[in-house]
């Protein structure tokens, strides 16, 4: 218990910057009450994160900050600050920023005998002082060794300038220059042993990506990779998205395509959420309009969906899914849909990448299109399309996203083979291809990989008709697969085939019917025959039994007559 | 030596302004700032920071040749940043000491303790450049 107390003591306290991303970089932020270099080229930004750093500073942890420059004047500063959203005179009125702007001109001054800058030192604990300073950035302290002359005195006095900030405890951001072999101009990583990040801003192909990277941080861990990061009105955004863990949760919820037959092609339900679904097809067949309807479900579900176009504007996109009845105006006013289009040429890709996570963040949508990947293999290597691809994977799925990227393949490429082989990475593939039967073109859909779901392995014919997406069965048979005018014909065919089946049913039944009926007729017939002879027999029954009565009677008549004794006659007549 | 708030200059019989002038140091001095120039007088401050040696040498470096060069028509302020931090920025001082030479225009600053006599009269131009 004593032990981690003292471990926990040992840790080296740091002072977030409150720079998006750079303190999970970090891994919490600038050394405490130490100097931190920030070098790079010019134009890297180095000055913009300073500031920020110390904007943030008095603004959100309540560390007044001390701005000394010498390379801008104040009102420089003013407006570079105003670029971040910072008002710089509040900051100042409300003494938690001051901004002391040292001018070194060579001009004006001139060297005689020994010096000292001591007036710096003066300047800069005045300030301090007045607004109960905790945070200091000197920009860019190297531009002394242009102004003066005597090295070494420069040397020694930076030395003891940045002791004595260590002393007074201030978290210290100290610019410099990049020089030639040098992270700086002047060596100033020779006095800042603490943490040094470089600034990058590097063009490849014409486009530009600003990048960061931890050179060293004494006595702790840091992130060591090189981070894309970017300048924009929210200042400065790291992003910490080389992923290396493939330890995403998992979800058995599923999403709608937005087109019902393809859900039942993909086990019924569609695909699951935070799957990462690519969308292959040659030109034309229809990539972005299954992204589209599946956007439109994902607005139709309540939930949010951000559309990365790459190759259309949202209009355009807009009244083309218009034509088939997809209307997504709606979902945009709803602000449920949001598009962000732009070219792919317009950044690097790490640029990119940096601003859809940054965008992603911000509009936290449920699903995330991205149309198409394709193009920006045509601004950088293969290699780097796909780790960016595969980042961007990583980071979707761990936020649970649902993510649908479309890529055109050209024509001539094996159909399984994805320009940036990014198919690995992907949990469900679906392939649209074009069929050419009988001097036609048609589209056919199937799923060509779908893990975790029991996929449909069957070609449909993938329709798009003025009323919206369908999905066809298609014929196989001996000539291959029938699709357009071919499985139309052939629907004709198989309806005439089936009246003539109908008919022939019908035909037999009124048959059989009739027969019955003769059937019928027959036995009535002999019915009546029969009936007939009945009633003869019947009669002739009781014609028998009428005589024999008659001659009873004139029997007993006769006895009556004769007087024979009642009972020998009754008697008599039981013997008979 | 007297290395507290002095001022000193020596008059010249021919100048206008009569005595030998004692300027109080104060920040922003108007007569300092404002004064004309036209009588040629050198308005020199000095800045330092507490009683240093490097500031001891400059007093005494500069006196000497201002009563050498500039007997009568100077004045110098001696600016204790120590004692007022606030003046530092306002001269752009960063490094001890410094003179200011803010009459005759235009401004001239010169750091140092002020040792090199020669490149005192140049840096004041008293004499021509080499």
């Amino acid at each position: 218990m004593a032990k981690t107390a003292h471990l926990k003591l040992e840790k080296l306290a740091k002072a977030p910057s409150g720079i998006t991303g750079l303190d999970d970089v970090t891994f919490g932020g600038f050394p405490r009450g130490r100097p931190t270099l920030i070098c790079g080229g010019p134009g890297c930004g180095k000055s913009l994160m300073g500031l920020e750093f110390l904007c943030r500073g008095a603004l959100q942890y309540g560390e007044p900050g001390v701005l000394m420059t010498f390379e801008e004047t104040v009102d420089d500063i003013r407006k570079n600050i105003a670029s971040l959203g910072f008002d710089v005179d509040e900051l100042v009125r409300k003494k938690l920023l001051a901004i002391d702007y040292v001018k070194v001109d060579r001009q004006e001054i001139d060297e005689n005998g020994e010096y000292d800058l001591e007036g710096l030192f003066i300047r800069l604990n005045y300030a301090m002082t007045q607004i109960n300073a905790k945070r200091v950035m000197l920009d860019t302290v190297e531009s002394l060794f242009s102004g003066l002359d005597n090295q070494a005195v420069l040397r020694a006095e930076v030395r003891r300038l940045f002791y004595w900030l260590k002393e007074k405890g201030m978290t210290t951001v100290i610019t410099g220059e990049r020089g030639e072999g040098n992270l700086t101009r002047q060596g100033l990583e020779e006095y800042v042993s603490d943490c040094v990040i470089l600034l990058d801003h590097r063009v490849y192909n014409q486009t530009s990506t600003r990048r960061l990277r931890v050179v060293k941080y004494r006595g702790t861990t840091h992130g060591t990779n090189e981070y894309p990061f970017l300048i924009d009105e929210d200042g400065i955004a790291v992003l910490p998205i080389t992923s290396a863990s493939l330890s995403h949760k998992t979800s058995n919820e599923r999403v709608s395509t937005g087109i019902e037959r393809l859900d039942a092609m993909l086990g019924g339900k569609g695909f699951y959420r935070g799957s990462s679904v690519l969308v292959t097809g040659t030109a034309g067949t229809g990539k972005s309009t299954l992204a589209a309807h599946f956007a439109a479900a994902t607005c139709k579900a309540g939930e949010r969906c951000l559309y990365f176009a790459f190759e259309e504007s949202e209009s355009q996109i807009v009244r083309n899914m218009g034509t088939i009845s997809l209307d997504l105006s709606g979902y945009i006013k709803s602000g449920q849909l949001k598009f962000f289009t732009a070219r792919p040429s317009l950044h690097g890709l790490e640029m990119h990448l940096a601003l859809m996570h940054k965008r992603i963040e911000e509009f936290k949508p449920a699903t995330v299109v991205v149309d198409p990947i394709s193009n920006f293999a045509s601004t950088a290597e293969e290699r780097d399309v796909h780790m960016m691809l595969i980042r961007l994977v990583d980071y979707l799925k761990n936020k649970q996203i649902t993510s649908v990227f479309t890529n055109l393949t050209s024509g001539a490429q094996a159909k399984e083979i994805t320009d940036m082989g990014i198919s690995s990475v992907m949990d469900t593939w679906l392939l649209l291809r074009d069929i050419e039967i009988n001097g036609e073109r048609n589209r056919g859909l199937y799923v060509l990989k779908g893990r975790g779901i029991q996929h449909s392995n069957q070609i449909r014919e993938f329709v798009i008709t003025p009323k919206g997406l369908d999905l066809r069965d298609v014929y196989v048979g001996a000539e291959g697969v029938l699709t357009g005018t071919a499985r139309l014909a052939q629907e004709a065919r198989e309806r005439g085939a089936l009246v003539v089946r109908e008919q022939e049913t019908r035909r037999k039944q009124i048959e059989l019917d009739r027969k019955q009926d003769a059937l019928n007729a027959k036995i009535a017939a002999m019915q009546a025959e029969f009936e007939a002879e009945r009633e003869r027999v019947l009669r002739d029954i009781q014609i028998d039994q009428t005589r024999e009565k008659v001659l009873d009677e004139d029997r007993q008549a006769m006895g009556k007559k004769r007087g024979e004794d009642k009972s020998s006659r009754s008697s008599g007549k039981g013997k008979r | 030596m007297n290395l507290k708030k002095t001022t000193k200059g020596k008059d010249k019989p021919k100048e206008r302004k009569a005595a030998p002038t004692k300027t109080t140091v104060r920040a922003g001095d108007a007569a300092l700032e404002t004064g004309a120039d036209a009588d040629g007088v050198y308005r020199l401050r000095l800045y330092v920071a507490g009683q240093t040696p490097k500031s001891l040498a400059a007093f005494s470096n500069l006196k000497k040749l201002c009563e050498e060069y500039l007997a009568g028509r100077y004045k110098i302020e001696v600016i204790d940043l120590v004692e007022n931090p606030q003046l530092a920025a306002g001269d752009q001082i960063l490094a001890l000491p410094t003179l200011v030479r803010k009459l005759p225009s235009p401004l001239k600053r010169i750091i140092g303790n002020l040792s090199d006599k020669e490149k005192f009269l140049v840096g004041m131009d008293l004499k021509p450049q080499p």
